[in-house]
């Protein structure tokens, strides 16, 4: 697919993900404008359906980003949304959802430049991917503009 | 219950009357080692300074072929052979790829689960109980007790005594009747392997050892361990020179004073092999009326 | 329906010279619910914020959009400008042009289309925000001091001279805790107890000042402002009252060969006790584990002689609840013990001892009377070894840290002691030499160059007892790794400094953070320093880590101004990001069944159990509440819900669905 550009979500928290992808904008560093921030105010707000409608609303890949274990601004909440991915992820597995489009990482405030590398690199990986179309069909229903 | 007994080059060579000793005692309370069948050199020093797996490979053969031999316990004189034994058992069980290799290489399975004893462990488990009933002769001596440096080290894989201060020996001692003193120098290096390459260096260190003990009133040094044993009673002469003093406190094995307080005669134990002669003056047994 | 304005800020050139900021507002006013969209150079610029304040009022905007830099820059700019014209100030959000996207793209297309996907997410979003209010939370103005030391005191003072009223707890039968011990203070070499004792009495006599001692932490509960706590008052078996302090009891009380505690062993006390003679209150306890009464039912000879009768054998302890609005811990540290060291003799040698010990040598109302004598034999050390690093530095020891005052404290014992012993020998080993503070480094200079002390660079593998004396054998680096013996009188280790005894199950009472040396947790190393992550709960002192007097000083009264500022009001605003429990009518209540899955994952014990009850006072049912005075907004519990009952205001359930669903449709 030569002109597929993928469409990726990233949900980050406020504390560390979002603040390192600001010093990721002050260091003038360029990566992929494919990956769109939602902002949190830690990962363990983050309810895992959120991904199933991000897929569902035609989403190409997910990035769920926060904390370094330990660092966590509320102490323990990426604990828990860590614990959620293990648990999720072999669940999503299970269900045959491609669960190589959805990458967890840990950026601290401090790590502007890996936040550059982990957009760059995943973003290549989905490209390479291609359009996530089979989780739609999956689901044999249009999801679009549905808000509860 | 089967204990085996690995004996390692020293016992069957130099120290000969270690294993004499060793077998004596054993035969004196009813329990008999059996020697590890085919066993080989435990690799000691040369082995872990040059090749990785060789160094594991060798004390891995010899545990097991006692494993094969159906032995639950080994008991290992020789404190190198307990060291290398109880150290690579140790590295073998923390890394189950290394086992698998190290298995191939001796062509022989390897389990891992015998149990390691050095010969004070021995002693406690099979001999401290019953010892107070046999005492023919007390041992009632001031003795300086050392350890040397691998029987108690590294704490973190032996797991047994105290490192700096360890009083397991000393408490075998007292209870056949000795007055184990409190000195400096239990695990101070007594110059080892320089025995043959640098004597100079053994006569220096192993003279500080000798001093500290006769200086606190020793009558003999117990030891538990051959290279020790050599340093302190054939290199006597190397340190006499260091000194400028000579030195006659004979040097004996745990094993050796054990046996004698039990009555076993001193050259089953071996005692004339030694280089220090052992004369230990007569002591009469004290009655409560000449105490006063 | 929304009426939505958006301001898309060029920043300059910032944003608009890789992102079509004309563009964005154009396709931004055709968003649905979008009722005004413009462009600015400079938003957060006084013309900038008065256009917003302007819009709102003329095209009666119900929600604002900035569209500029990150919000951790200007939210609360932009917050306040919207509040100051009329609309609640969470009724506007920022999206991120800046940092996430021109500042990391090209000049392309899909820049700007990036920058109309990120302003109509948060469009999306802001349509399902509701007005949020700051939360009110009563504060009783009554502090805790936990510990007596000179941390927990200048803590005290500092709040009791503000007009509060303090409570301090102290677990000995006197204040003054580790400094009360030592005979002179670096750098100034200012008599310890002249110092700290003034300030021990004003304590005391302070109006503010409620002191118990003898005392410790029963319980904690409650939340900032609005503690509950326990303390339970040991008995003394005096009668506080009654007893004038006189001092009879000690003196004729037959057991008089207790080792104490004050005298860090090296001397004896009654078992009817004043620690020492400057302590506060100088009121004397009964060691019951000790006293001859208490263990066989005899003597009583203390009740016999005492002249006021205050002598109270059958006193129990007694448990005191107290309302109190903030805590300040300040409950310092311990040594290491000599038997510590395998190395040093494992604790054998009469004549190798610690540096707290030593303290108490060289103190004049110490065991010696200030002479220095050592504890084996009563003879003057004529060479005294001191060895810094004891434990400290050393992960073969699990001590990783340096423990900051050995360095100081030791050039002072080795001064102190060529004070004492003009033809002494002074040797110190060393690894390093950290005399970071004012003064400092001059200090130690003083010791070697005036006073003679001897540094050697190197650590000691040994010390070992032979003919009276100790020798230690350790290395001079300096010298290329040369051995070095020392026959020595005297072994003064300068020992790690540690948590202090049941510092751990404090921590667990208060519901503070303690890391894995059971030091307290700081909410921010850097930034906050004083604050733990539990609101309303300081921290003073060496209890946080190891720390010097003036540190400890200083570092109280930071403490002492955040209670201060607490208190400085009636009640205490919080941002209203908070978790909130769904509530419906009777007879549902709400969607939350009782499970309290929620309730163990809150870092805050945030999460109450709220009892249903009907008219009759019957419990209907338990349902989950969140407490909004404690609750700091992570939403992990809205993610855990299993019956989705808890939503988080500011980032509510439908609020990101939005964002989600805006993000990735055009």
């Amino acid at each position: 697919m030569a002109d597929f550009e993928p469409k990726i979500v990233a949900f980050v928290c406020n504390w560390c993900t979002y603040a390192g992808a600001d010093l990721t904008g002050t260091s003038r560093i360029k990566y992929a404008p494919n990956v769109k921030i939602i902002r949190f105010p830690c990962t363990g707000r983050i309810d895992f359906m959120l991904l199933m409608k991000s897929f569902a609303n035609g989403a190409d890949g997910i990035i769920v980003s926060g904390c370094h274990p330990n660092d966590c601004h509320y102490t323990s909440g990426n604990f828990h949304a860590r614990r959620r991915w293990m648990v999720f992820r072999d669940l999503a597995e299970f269900m045959g959802i491609d669960v190589n489009r959805v990458c967890f990482s840990w950026v601290s405030a401090a790590e502007g430049a890996k936040w550059a590398e982990i957009v760059n690199t995943f973003t290549d990986e989905v490209r390479k991917r291609g359009p996530y179309k089979e989780y739609i069909d999956l689901a044999k229903m249009e999801h679009k503009n549905v808000i509860l | 219950m089967k204990i085996g007994l690995y004996p390692g080059c020293s016992l069957k060579g130099s120290s000969r009357e270690y294993n004499e000793s060793v077998n004596a005692l054993a035969n004196a309370f009813d329990i008999t080692l059996e020697e590890v069948p085919d066993w080989n050199c435990c690799g000691a020093t040369a082995a872990h300074n040059l090749n990785h797996e060789l160094s594991l490979s060798l004390p891995a053969r010899i545990l097991a072929l006692a494993e094969q031999a159906g032995m639950e316990m080994l008991v290992i004189p020789c404190a190198a052979c307990y060291s290398r034994l109880t150290i690579v058992q140790y590295e073998l069980n923390q890394d189950e790829e290394l086992k698998k290799k190290v298995s191939e290489i001796i062509e022989m399975p390897y389990l891992g689960n015998i149990k390691i004893l050095n010969v004070i462990q021995f002693i406690q488990q099979f001999i401290l109980e019953k010892l107070p009933a046999k005492i023919k002769q007390p041992f009632n001596y001031k003795v300086a007790c050392y350890y040397g440096c691998l029987l108690v080290r590294p704490h973190g894989i032996l797991k047994f005594d105290r490192p700096e201060d360890p009083l397991t020996m000393d408490e075998a001692m007292k209870a056949v009747g000795a007055d184990s003193i409190d000195w400096a120098f239990k695990v101070e290096c007594c110059g080892a392997g320089m025995s043959v390459a640098r004597t100079d260096v053994v006569g220096k260190l192993s003279g500080s050892i000798m001093k500290d003990a006769v200086d606190r009133g020793a009558e003999a040094i117990i030891v538990a361990c051959p290279m020790c044993h050599s340093n302190l009673d054939m290199r006597r002469p190397d340190i006499n020179k260091a000194l400028s003093e000579k030195i006659t406190t004979p040097v004996l094995y745990i094993t050796q004073a054990l046996g004698l307080a039990v009555g076993i005669d001193p050259k089953t134990l071996g005692l004339h092999r030694h280089f220090v002669p052992v004369n230990l003056p007569k002591k009469e047994i004290q009655t409560q009326m000449e105490v006063k | 329906m929304a009426r939505i304005g958006v301001f898309v800020c060029h920043c300059g050139e910032n944003i608009s010279a890789t992102v079509d900021c004309e563009k964005v507002a154009s396709v931004a006013s055709g968003f649905p619910g979008v009722a005004y969209s413009t462009s600015y150079k400079y938003m957060c610029s006084d013309p900038g914020q008065n256009l917003v304040k302007d819009a709102i009022k003329e095209y009666k905007l119900d929600g604002v959009v900035v569209a500029a830099c990150s919000p951790r820059m200007h939210e609360p700019t932009f917050r306040r400008a919207t509040a100051e014209a009329g609309l609640n100030p969470y009724l506007c959000e920022m999206a991120n042009l800046r940092e996430h996207c021109s500042w990391v793209h090209d000049k392309v297309e899909a820049t700007t289309n990036k920058a109309i996907d990120t302003v109509r997410t948060l469009v999306e979003k802001v349509k399902r925000n509701t007005p949020l209010h700051p939360i009110r939370v009563p504060v009783t103005k009554t502090a805790l001091v936990i510990g007596g030391g000179v941390a927990g005191i200048q803590a005290a003072l500092d709040i009791a001279n503000t007009g509060h009223k303090v409570i301090m707890v102290e677990r000995d039968p006197s204040i003054g805790g580790h400094m009360s011990q030592l005979s002179e203070t670096f750098p100034t070499l200012d008599c310890s107890q002249c110092i700290l004792t003034p300030r021990m009495v004003e304590i005391a006599q302070h109006p503010n000042i409620t002191l118990y001692t003898y005392a410790e932490i029963e319980s904690l509960e409650g939340f900032i402002g609005n503690f509950k706590v326990k303390i339970r008052k040991k008995s003394k078996s005096i009668d506080e009252k009654a007893c004038t302090g006189c001092g009879l009891c000690s003196t004729k009380c037959p057991t008089k060969k207790i080792s104490s505690e004050f005298e860090q062993h090296l001397g004896k006390r009654p078992a009817i006790y004043v620690p020492f003679p400057q302590a506060v209150p100088n009121k004397p306890v009964i060691d019951k584990e000790n006293c001859t009464y208490y263990l066989k039912g005899k003597c009583r000879i203390c009740e016999k002689v005492c002249p006021t009768k205050a002598i109270r054998f059958d006193q129990p302890d007694e448990i005191l609840e107290v309302e109190i609005g903030a805590v300040v811990v300040a409950t310092g540290f311990d040594v290491k013990e000599t038997d510590f060291f395998p190395e040093y003799g494992y604790g054998k040698y009469k004549d190798v001892i610690t540096g707290l010990q030593f303290e108490r040598i060289a103190s004049a109302s110490g065991p010696t009377q200030g002479m220095i004598r050592r504890p084996s034999d009563g003879e003057i050390p004529k060479t005294v070894v001191f060895i810094k690093c004891a434990g400290s530095r050393d992960p073969a020891k699990g001590i990783e840290y340096c423990s900051k005052i050995c360095c100081m404290y030791t050039a002072k014992h080795a001064m102190l002691y060529k004070h004492k012993v003009h033809d002494g020998n002074a040797f110190v080993f060393y690894m390093d030499i950290r005399a970071g503070g004012k003064n400092y480094e001059e200090f130690v200079r003083r010791a070697i160059t005036e006073d003679g002390a001897q540094y050697i660079r190197g650590r000691v593998s040994k010390v070992y007892e032979k003919n009276g004396k100790l020798i230690v054998s350790g290395a001079d680096t300096l010298l290329g790794s040369m051995p070095v013996e020392i026959e020595a009188d005297l072994v003064v280790l300068a020992t790690a400094s540690v948590a202090s005894k049941g510092a751990e199950e404090l921590a667990q009472k208060l519901h503070i953070s303690y890391d894995s040396y059971k030091f307290f947790s700081e909410a921010h190393p850097k930034l906050k320093p004083v604050e733990t992550n539990t609101g309303g709960i300081f921290l003073a002192g060496a209890c946080q880590a190891p720390k010097d007097i003036p540190e400890s000083v200083a570092m109280a009264s930071g403490a002492a101004v955040k209670v201060a500022v607490l208190f400085s009001n009636d009640e205490l605003t919080r941002e209203p990001i908070v978790a909130e429990v769904n509530r419906i009518a009777p007879p549902m209540y709400s969607t939350c069944v009782g499970c309290f899955m929620c309730q163990p994952v809150c870092p805050y014990q945030a999460i109450e159990r709220e009892q249903i009850k009907d008219r009759s006072g019957n419990l209907i049912k338990e349902l989950a509440r969140i407490n909004p005075g404690l609750c700091q907004g992570c939403g992990t519990c809205v993610a855990l819900c299993r019956s989705k009952s808890i939503d988080l205001h500011g980032y509510t359930n439908n609020q990101v669905l939005a964002e989600v669903v805006a993000l990735l449709n055009d």
